[in-house]
């Protein structure tokens, strides 16, 4: 008997704790909230990136002509898991990934007698995320028990905040992809509020039971609530792109989607052009990456803006889907049943959460440079659109470029060197750019080096290659190799007449009026000064040679 | 075997000065005080004679070696054993107190230093966490749950060398005023052993009361220690929210739940006071204020002057002597507003026009809190499963066999209260009549020292009386439910008696202080005790045993 399997947590903690799987549907709605992302974070392997790699193309026509008629409204709802070091209440550490029931106390297991005290990094983590998305924070807010009883909800009940919440009224700007027809967005903030996180279910193949397992149950969460700004699908993962950027930015969450660091849930609604009130709201889960979040909201609106042309709008029910990334389908998860009734109450254990003047103030002036504010200043430098985006996205890149520009590095050259055989380095070797072991300042020598004539491009990238691999500085590395650029016109005429002297039969054939094989005396020139002659001079001095 | 114990009637009019224990004072207030204690601590023996005081009593007894403290508890718990049969008043006793004795006498022999409340031993009520024996709040959900931890208040109790003797009766998780409420057994009161000992802390009350253990602690939500102590006739100190920490205490109503003591003296309550006070990290309620050295005042009463109470402004609460109230109880309060006076105290009426609301506006947060504080109790993760087929029905089986039927009604209410269109009618206007009721003893307070009333509107009435009869039963709560919502500190100490029962039963006299003034009550309750004529409140049940002894 699987009921059997139940007791025990106290004497063997790391055990899992068995909860018989009679959860049939309609029984316990929230069931399968837990059980599909448990069930997604197996399935979807999609690469963690920032940006969106489906083109424009692939959006289907139907929808563009039923965008015509109708307008869709989405708001964003996100959960964002802050990486402190213990989690909000106890001083369990979490680490994703780790053992079932390895990281839990009484206080995360909501044993009888135990007190949650507030972890105080979780307050500074919401008053920056607050201050970078330009909120109004509340000085004087207070914690709330949100009351519902599930198996990953120890005490029966979340700590979270309700109708105070720390930070509200803000907004976030973005700038929308080239690809996508780009533009600058406003999106307002209707809140962020702090929260502690449940714990996860897992079932068993033959869904016989299913088993508790506590390591996340406590776990700091952000919870941003965005305004109804969105009308598309990219806008939409672009918002959610905004904000990965600003908490990792901010240093708050590493915002990874697949471990469930951010999670957004989708509300949507699609109304006719000109219809000023809102059409049957429709919540999509298990968005597992920004291009679900696109494809799924325009899955959506597609699927309601043809319910509403064909008369069907009756169809349309206020629910909670599913996207299913097999079938690129959102799916009826569950109906609502009226609203649920969470007997929100102020949390008694839990003192106010009081914010000084000086305390803001302190963190304010801790915040690093948001990627709105890098993208405008880029913009005044004078990089394109394209190149800005691709610089901000990741903002380890972003410090890298600052870097290499703080160290005297042309700003053009530096983008270029960036996004071009650095970025393709850091893909093939799957490596982040601060864990090669190339530094800005020697990125920027090497730029200063071709500037200056001492090595040429080509040189430049193979001692690129060996300083992301293996390190090293740029002056050394020439030196060492001897790579330093031939541009003594003597030296090189010097060669030019070795090579003319060694190959007169060549040489007899090009006066014959074989000209092409002056690309064979270069190659030649090349070959013997290991690809240090400078290619002008070399051409210059060969061509007159040649035809003297 | 009973040779070790001192009639309060011998104990009581003894006067030599107290040596102050200075252990106890606010030095050592921080949560990773262990085994530093006690090298603070001044370790001659005090004075022979100690007052009332048994723990001042045991501890002369340790220090100059005339008793063992395997002696004194094998005592004791041969008191318990008899006594216990006619009472129920604990739900565990533990197996181990004499190997802890022994563990004294060892370092006792060895010279070495012990703590204050070194073989002493204590009761604690079964919603407080102890980690090596059963705590069940009193509720068949936690039916030989065993808690990994022991509250911070216990913590402190063995850190200082008291003797955990075992987990007393209580209603389920807290409520009720009687300890009928008890999922396992009825606790009778040791003065008739018909009566109920109150409630809820009943069994930790009626254990003092018998001398089962020297002190024990209790929690009061809403008079749960006080209303106890004055059936049983024993002193019961109900600490301001925030001075004693609540961690491994399961919660009722969080706002308004508080750990407090029972002694059979003020300074026994007050010594147990300071060993639990001061702030812990583990509770986010607790407060940081330093804890006064209590025991400076327990001086005995050849030193106070004619009048040592000479200006004490004490305001008497004149709602509480209303038309519910018991004439008997009234005359008892009467006659020690007169001692109060004779003791250099200035009376004077006072009113709280808002008292009478302090009830339903208990009612309603104590219920809306529990209903969310038990929500824990589903049969997961421990306590009581029922096996069932689906999850609601699991949910559902555990809760229904594991609760009883206040709780049930409780959390009804509660849940009631909180629910969307009834919150603003019910919960938010109870704690909007919370803060009026704080503001009107704050005023009352600024104009008294000390506040008095009875502690409960009659003496313990019989065992089944009130049983089906819950708003009469929450009526008997109207003295002492304001306290709690106002937050204070509150010292209920036995001040006479009325008729019934063999002997007459005792009556309480409740004195409430300003936020963190415990130390005034502790004062002003020691000399009102020490220069009280009259009985002395030793229970029938004890005082043949005590006699033929």
């Amino acid at each position: 008997m699987a009921s059997l399997l139940f007791r025990g947590m106290l004497t063997h903690p790391p055990i899992l704790d068995c909860i018989p799987s009679l959860f049939s549907r309609n029984v316990c709605a929230r069931y399968y909230r837990m059980g599909t992302i448990t069930q997604a974070h197996v399935a979807t392997q999609e690469s963690q990136s920032s940006q969106l790699k489906i083109p424009p193309n692939a959006r289907n026509n139907s929808l563009e002509r039923l965008l015509k008629d109708y307008e869709a409204i989405i708001g964003i709802e996100t959960h964002v898991q802050l990486s402190t070091l213990t989690k909000a209440f106890c001083s369990c550490p979490y680490n994703y990934g780790s053992p079932p029931n390895s990281s839990i106390c009484p206080v995360c297991m909501g044993l009888p007698g135990a007190l949650p005290v507030l972890n105080s990094k979780v307050i500074e983590s919401a008053v920056r995320l607050g201050l970078a998305l330009n909120c109004k924070l509340s000085f004087n807010s207070k914690f709330d028990r949100k009351q519902y009883f599930y198996p990953d909800l120890p005490k029966g009940y979340q700590i979270s905040q309700f109708d105070i919440p720390i930070a509200s009224a803000g907004y976030i700007e973005l700038d929308l992809p080239l690809e996508f027809g780009g533009g600058h967005r406003k999106f307002g903030i209707t809140r962020v509020h702090m929260e502690e996180d449940a714990g996860k279910l897992l079932h068993s193949g033959n869904g016989n039971y299913s088993q508790v397992d506590l390591n996340r149950a406590g776990v700091p969460l952000l919870e941003v609530v965005s305004e109804p700004d969105m009308r598309n699908g990219i806008e939409a993962a672009e918002y959610a792109a905004e904000l990965q950027r600003l908490v990792r930015y901010l240093g708050v969450s590493n915002g990874n989607m697949q471990e469930g660091s951010l999670r957004c849930d989708v509300n949507i609604s699609v109304r006719p052009r000109g219809q000023s009130e809102f059409g049957t709201k429709v919540e999509i889960k298990n968005l597992n990456s920004f291009s679900s979040v696109n494809r799924a909201i325009d899955f959506e609106i597609s699927r309601q803006a043809l319910l509403l042309s064909q008369g069907q709008g009756d169809q349309i029910v206020q629910e909670t889907r599913l996207w299913e990334e097999g079938s690129q389908k959102t799916i009826t998860m569950r109906k609502k049943e009226g609203l649920s009734d969470y007997r929100y109450f102020p949390e008694p254990d839990l003192p106010e959460v009081i914010l000084t003047e000086e305390y803001v103030n302190k963190i304010r002036g801790s915040l690093p440079e948001l990627p709105e504010m890098k993208r405008r200043r880029y913009e005044e430098m004078g990089l394109g659109m394209q190149d800005v985006l691709f610089l901000a996205n990741d903002v380890r890149v972003a410090n890298f470029f600052d870097a290499a520009i703080a160290n005297g590095a042309e700003v053009k050259l530096a983008a270029n060197w960036i996004m071009g055989d650095v970025a393709a380095y850091l893909k093939n070797e799957k490596l982040s750019i601060d864990e090669i072991k190339l530094t800005p300042h020697e990125l920027a020598e090497l730029i200063a080096a071709i500037k200056g004539g001492t090595i040429s491009g080509k040189i430049a990238k193979e001692i690129l290659f060996e300083l992301m691999a293996k390190g090293g500085t740029v002056k050394k590395l020439i030196e060492e190799k001897d790579l330093v650029q031939i541009t003594d016109p003597s030296e090189i005429e010097k060669i030019i007449d070795k090579v003319l002297l060694d190959n007169p039969k060549q040489l007899e054939q090009y006066r014959g009026g074989k000209t092409k094989l002056q690309g064979f005396f270069a190659g030649q020139v090349m070959k013997a000064t290991k690809g240090k002659a400078n290619p002008g001079l070399l051409n210059k001095i060969l061509l007159e040679k040649l035809n003297s | 075997m009973l040779s070790t114990f001192q009639s309060p009637r011998s104990l009581s009019r003894l006067h030599l000065p107290l040596r102050p224990l200075k252990a106890l004072s606010s030095s050592h207030r921080t949560a990773a005080t262990t085994t530093t204690t006690s090298a603070l601590i001044d370790q001659s023996p005090p004075p022979a004679s100690s007052l009332s005081s048994q723990i001042l009593s045991i501890r002369h007894s340790l220090l100059s070696r005339e008793l063992t403290a395997t002696q004194l508890a094998e005592s004791c718990l041969s008191r318990l054993l008899l006594t216990e049969p006619h009472l129920n008043s604990f739900l565990h006793i533990s197996d181990s107190v004499l190997r802890e004795a022994q563990e004294i006498d060892d370092r006792l022999s060895r010279n070495e230093d012990v703590g204050p409340l070194a073989g002493v031993l204590v009761g604690v009520k079964d919603n407080i966490c102890t980690a090596d024996m059963p705590s069940t709040g009193g509720s068949r959900i936690l039916e030989s749950y065993r808690p990994p931890f022991d509250a911070t208040a216990v913590k402190r109790v063995k850190e200082l060398g008291g003797i955990v003797v075992g987990k007393t009766n209580l209603d389920e998780f807290g409520m009720g005023s009687t300890t009928e409420g008890s999922a396992y057994k009825v606790t009778s009161n040791p003065w008739d052993v018909s009566r109920v000992p109150g409630g809820s802390s009943g069994g930790s009350a009626a254990a003092v009361s018998a001398r089962q253990c020297a002190v024990s602690l209790g929690s009061d939500t809403g008079g749960s220690v006080r209303q106890p102590a004055s059936f049983c006739g024993v002193v019961g100190l109900k600490p301001t929210y925030g001075r004693v920490s609540r961690y491994g205490l399961m919660a009722y109503a969080s706002s308004l739940d508080v750990i407090g003591c029972f002694g059979s003296s003020v300074a026994d309550a007050g010594i147990l006071l300071g060993a639990i006070s001061g702030h812990d990290r583990l509770d986010a309620t607790s407060s940081h204020r330093g804890v006064p050295d209590f025991s400076i005042h327990f001086t005995s009463a050849d030193t106070f002057g004619a009048k040592p109470l000479e200006g004490l402004r004490v305001g008497l609460i004149c709602e509480t002597l209303d038309s519910g109230v018991d004439p008997g109880v009234t005359s008892a309060v009467h006659a020690a507003a007169s001692h109060l006076e004779e003791l250099g105290c200035v009376i004077k009426e006072v009113s709280l026009p808002s008292f009478s609301l302090g009830l339903p506006a208990y009612y309603i947060l104590a219920s809306s809190e529990s209903s969310s504080n038990l929500s824990r109790y589903d049969g997961i993760r421990y306590g009581n499963q029922v096996a069932a087929e689906g999850l609601n029905s699991l949910y559902g089986n555990s809760r229904a066999l594991g609760f009883g039927a206040e709780v049930k009604m409780r959390i009804l209410m509660g849940t009631y209260a909180l629910s969307a269109g009834y919150y603003d009618a019910y919960y938010k206007r109870a704690q909007q009549v919370r803060t009026v009721i704080r503001n009107s003893f704050k005023a009352a307070l600024d104009e008294n020292d000390i506040l008095i009333s009875p502690a409960a509107p009659s003496a313990a009435y019989r065992i089944g009386e009130k049983k089906n009869d819950p708003l009469a039963m929450y009526a008997g709560d109207i003295m002492t439910v304001n306290v709690n919502l106002a937050g204070l500190p509150a010292l209920v100490l036995p001040c006479g008696f009325v008729e019934g029962g063999p002997t007459g039963l005792p009556v309480g006299l409740q004195m409430i202080g300003a936020a963190f003034d415990e130390e005034k009550l502790l004062k002003v309750g020691h000399i009102f005790e020490q220069t009280l004529q009259g009985p002395k409140f030793v229970p029938p049940l004890i005082a043949s045993e005590v006699a033929s002894s």
